[in-house]
């Protein structure tokens, strides 16, 4: 059938160029593959991963090279109020955001997991504060939470006539952490809805027949069959979630800068404003460094936690 | 393998609920209602940000006299302002070159890379691919104190090109993550058929499987604009002048000036920045939502 074809495709290859060669020659052919990849993230990541945890062992401060200086950096923080503040805020605020997100996100994926007209247009609105620019969206935050004209309060006072006092919501300290807290679940929602909407659709309606045949109320199906179905995805979800909230510096940055008396601070705000806004560039990849113990026991907690169970998907690679 | 697909398919068109007990009402207030909660809740700041931008100074700042929820005579003053007073243009221009420039660079590093991984697989190649992954996880509040002084001993401070070379510390990642689940959904006969014909490995990848593989690199092409018209802390650490800033960074450190915010401006300024990804997003929302839910499955 291809004898004609033959001998005129075997001419033209049988003299590949030497560098037509080179790239055939599968060892070069990887190497030359990963580079560009394996280069950039080497040099902007690995690396730098590494100057920060020297930084942070230094009095490096910007423009001048900084001396070996050992734990002084951290014994510092140790003393400093405000970076037990920024932890401690970090964690709460990891902690409250995460749990919301995930509740209220768990139950919009349930939610959306139902049959409705113009299903799919409202998944597509759903993951919109997912795509906008966060620090644009904060913006809209900061402003609807203004102390003279928030909408918020002008409902509550003028139009519900709950209150007879405008909000201060980001003059004082528990009213600005709650408030940063609710901008944050608002913005991570959609992540975790549409994950977990991704994960609900995997599972088998035959469990669902399978338990209404045996009389299982819908608290149980969810307690029995959605919930125990979900958790290896829940982790994986959930420890993108932990690792992002904890080290989020742009909520927090574009709405209250770490004030109102610095109780607002994560530790990557302080990191910023120590290191960059205050030159003092050792000090602040110590706290960027200090982050790192916080990260490894959220994500080994939330990954060991949740992911007991082998993967649903079996245990076949795929 | 057509089994799992065939069950895939089974499994969106039939919902435990759609039993025979399930009345309208229990729908209603079961489904209907929390769900438009929750879409009125998320579209909420939008609406806000959007009427903003066109309400006249003295109806934004007056709720007793003007309805705040709707505009009585909008206006386009925050927008000429923006375009016209400020250096709006130049912003968006730098951040459409840093976001185009910081794409391209990471789709052509990582389908590369995915390339080798998945595809030339060569001892350890499962090391590599789980390296890759991990640098995922490496948040960019540890690296941009040590980055910036990478950044400036190279004499890239103060250069849009800083970030189009920083932004694929965290596209090449993902995208390579999600190339690797396409290139793996790619039959592997159709690359041993064309080894067999004698064609050459790179002949394979551009003729063969790059094509083959269009819609990961669509997902992951957007999925990068995205990801890099959205960021804030290199920017914000690594760009100084106000000429060289990207939108997200200059609304909030150009905008925002003395005591009084100029709340229509700096609204406008957010729609007109928030304008193209989420023009962008409703082209292509399936491509989002699938490389959304791939990467996460991988």
């Amino acid at each position: 059938m291809s004898v004609t074809t033959l001998p005129s495709r075997g001419i033209a290859l049988r003299q590949p160029g030497w560098v037509a060669r080179l790239f055939d020659y599968k060892p070069f052919l990887i190497v030359m593959c990963l580079t560009p990849a394996i280069g950039l993230l080497t040099v902007f990541l690995t690396y730098p991963l590494g100057l920060g945890v020297w930084l942070a062992f230094t009095d490096t401060t910007i423009g001048q090279r900084g001396i070996y200086i050992g734990l002084e950096n951290f014994q510092y923080l140790w003393t400093d109020p405000l970076w037990w503040g920024a932890v401690f805020y970090s964690i709460f605020y990891t902690g409250i955001a995460t749990f919301g997100k995930f509740a209220l996100g768990f139950w919009l994926a349930l939610l959306l997991n139902n049959h409705f007209p113009l299903k799919s247009l409202l998944r597509a609105i759903v993951l919109l504060p997912w795509i906008v620019p966060t620090v644009l969206s904060a913006l809209a935050f900061w402003w609807i939470y203004d102390p003279q004209f928030s909408i918020i309060s002008y409902l509550l006072v003028d139009v519900l006539h709950i209150r007879t006092t405008y909000i201060d919501f980001l003059g004082t300290p528990w009213p600005a952490r709650f408030s940063l807290i609710v901008a944050n679940i608002w913005r991570g929602i959609p992540f975790v809805a549409i994950s977990l909407l991704a994960g609900l659709q995997t599972i088998s309606p035959s469990l669902y027949e399978a338990a209404m045949l045996d009389g299982a109320s819908a608290w149980q199906r969810f307690r029995y069959i959605t919930f125990p179905m979900m958790l290896p995805i829940l982790a994986i979800v959930m420890t993108f979630s932990i690792i992002f909230t904890f080290t989020d510096f742009q909520l927090v940055y574009a709405i209250t800068r770490g004030g109102p008396v610095n109780s607002t601070h994560l530790l990557a705000t302080l990191a910023f404003q120590r290191g960059i806004a205050g030159g003092e560039l050792g000090e602040g990849a110590a706290i960027a460094v200090s982050m790192v113990p916080f990260l490894v026991f959220a994500t080994l907690f939330s990954y060991f936690g949740l992911a007991r169970r082998k993967w649903q998907q079996g245990e076949a690679n795929d | 393998m057509t089994d799992a697909a065939a069950q895939s398919t089974n499994v969106g068109s039939a919902t435990p609920d759609t039993m025979a007990w399930d009345s309208r009402a229990r729908r209603v207030m079961m489904i209907y209602l929390p769900l438009s909660c929750f879409v009125l809740i998320l579209l909420f700041p939008f609406y806000w940000m959007a009427i903003t931008s066109f309400k006249p100074n003295a109806e934004l700042l007056n709720y007793r006299e003007h309805n705040p929820f709707w505009i009585s005579s909008p206006t386009l003053a925050h927008i000429k302002h923006l375009l016209f007073n400020t250096a709006y243009p130049t912003w968006l221009k730098t951040t459409m070159f840093v976001a185009i420039g910081s794409t391209f660079l990471s789709l052509f590093a990582s389908t590369l890379a995915a390339y080798a991984i998945e595809r030339l697989r060569f001892r350890g190649s499962p090391y590599v691919g789980l390296g890759i992954y991990l640098a995922y996880l490496v948040p960019p509040s540890i690296l941009f104190i040590p980055l910036a002084t990478v950044i400036v001993q190279f004499g890239l401070f103060d250069s849009p090109m800083a970030l189009i070379l920083v932004y694929p510390t965290f596209l090449v990642p993902f995208c390579t993550w999600l190339l690797i689940g396409y290139f793996k959904s790619i039959p592997y006969e159709l690359e041993e058929c064309a080894l067999v014909d004698g064609a050459t490995r790179l002949q394979i990848l551009r003729r063969i499987t790059l094509p083959l593989a269009v819609p990961g690199l669509i997902s992951a092409g957007i999925f990068s604009f995205t990801l890099s018209w959205n960021e804030f802390i290199y920017a914000l650490a690594f760009i100084q002048s106000g000429a060289n800033k990207t939108v997200p960074v200059a609304i909030l450190t150009e905008l925002v000036t003395g005591d009084v915010y100029q709340w229509g401006a700096l609204m406008a300024g957010s729609l007109l920045g928030s304008l193209p990804v989420a023009l962008f997003y409703s082209l292509f929302v399936d491509y989002y939502v699938s490389s959304l839910t791939g990467a996460v499955k991988e």
